[in-house]
């Protein structure tokens, strides 16, 4: 079992080990989505949500597998339970707020591709959080996702109006910017040791 | 199959070494590219793993394509891929504790891999067995291919050396940011800036060609 405290692990989960930037999880979006702040705001929050849910499941099927003594199964189960939380909150989403479903688009399924689900729910189980430590591991991921996709979509939007040569245009300035932000982030290292 | 054209099965294998190289022109994959790739060694022990899953996956979605219902592929698709990732976790266990312990969760990071799922999708799922296992170790051996042109730059550039050896005088200052997730972005994005470059001088030789015929015409 691991006794870190709760805000320790919100800040680390966020800042210190932000999974975009120092743990490089969840690059397919950060890279894809980041083009306008709106949309990055709302991949932002679906993200944050489904990483919740999955993150509580995830801790629920750990120790049923421990129960069953099958540790072989976890990669499997994790990733059939994470690819229908993000059917049932697409199925829920869609139910509730027809206009947040069609804002989401296309990037609902494309969370179950996103590492930074698969790679919060294998971190917390080597980490040995408990269901409460999970969840607020999950909200500080999330919360880390979200700020590095809108920081990283704010200076793109300001990008488009500056006069860049043509070779770097598209995903290598992104890299470049991210690789920036990314030495930025470094600065929080020691905050929440 | 709808276009049997003369694309041949060497094509198939040679187009994802370089023409379609995973990482460089499809930007296929990224978050195992940038993570790992801080040593050589690192980077083809990721590579391989990568590619052993990618062949066996391709072939076996290849095998099953005709009893795979349309509805429940996807979902299909990441077990299979799922399972072949745990084998490969176990083996590398069983090879090596040290690198199994550099990779960490990255090697269990392989079923989200957007490669392994875009290759059974878009080629494995529509062609015969044998061209699903070379387009697989084609672009398993591209994708190797670019972890190493990322791995050895971060490892000379971050600790002076190459495969753990030493490649510089003792007065060498390695420089730490490469070794760093930073360096990882930097490194890419110079690699891409190379390619693009590469790729905007042939498109300029072709117009060159084509132009002297448009100024007669």
């Amino acid at each position: 079992m691991n006794d870190d405290s709760l805000w320790t692990i919100f800040l680390n989960a966020s800042l210190v080990n932000n999974f975009v930037l120092a743990y490089f999880l969840g690059i397919c979006p950060f890279l894809g989505v980041s083009g306008k702040l709106a949309t990055a705001t709302r991949m932002g929050g679906a993200v944050c949500f489904v990483m919740l849910v999955s993150s509580v499941c995830a801790y629920g099927i750990h120790q049923l597998l421990l129960a069953i003594n099958a540790p072989y199964l976890q990669l499997i189960s994790y990733i059939v339970v994470i690819a229908s939380t993000v059917q049932l909150v697409e199925m829920f989403i869609k139910k509730m707020s027809p206009v947040l479903f069609r804002a989401l688009g296309i990037f609902l399924p494309l969370i179950t591709t996103n590492c930074a689900i698969l790679g919060l729910a294998l971190f917390q189980t080597n980490k040995g959080y408990n269901l409460m430590q999970c969840m607020v591991y999950a909200l500080g991921a999330g919360a880390g996702f979200t700020l590095a996709l809108v920081l990283m979509a704010g200076i793109r939007e300001k990008l488009e109006l500056a006069t860049v040569p043509d070779v770097v245009r598209g995903t290598a300035l992104t890299l470049m910017i991210a690789g920036i932000l990314s030495l930025a982030f470094m600065g929080f290292a020691g905050l929440g040791a | 199959m709808a276009e049997q054209q003369p694309i041949s099965s060497t094509d198939d294998f040679i187009k994802g070494l370089w023409r379609e190289n995973p990482v460089f022109v499809q930007v296929l994959g990224m978050c195992p590219v940038l993570a790992v790739t801080n040593s050589g060694v690192n980077a083809l022990a990721m590579g391989l793993a990568t590619t052993f899953v990618l062949v066996l996956s391709n072939a076996l979605v290849s095998m099953l394509r005709n009893f795979i219902p349309k509805q429940v592929r996807i979902a299909t698709y990441i077990l299979i891929i799922a399972t072949f990732v745990t084998v490969v976790d176990y083996l590398i266990q069983a090879v090596s504790l040290d690198i199994h312990r550099a990779l960490g969760a990255f090697i269990s990071l392989i079923v989200v891999n957007c490669l392994i799922l875009g290759r059974a999708e878009a080629f494995a799922s529509k062609h015969t067995v044998g061209r699903a296992l070379l387009d697989g170790l084609g672009m398993g051996l591209g994708f190797t291919f670019a972890l190493l042109c990322l791995g050895g730059v971060r490892e000379i550039l971050g600790s002076g050396s190459l495969f753990g050896l030493s490649l510089f005088a003792a007065g060498f200052q390695p420089w730490i940011v490469m070794i760093l997730p930073s360096g990882g972005f930097f490194t890419l994005g110079l690699w891409l800036l190379l390619f693009n470059r590469l790729k905007a001088q042939r498109q300029q030789r072709l117009d060159g060609q084509l132009a002297p015929q448009e100024a007669s015409s």
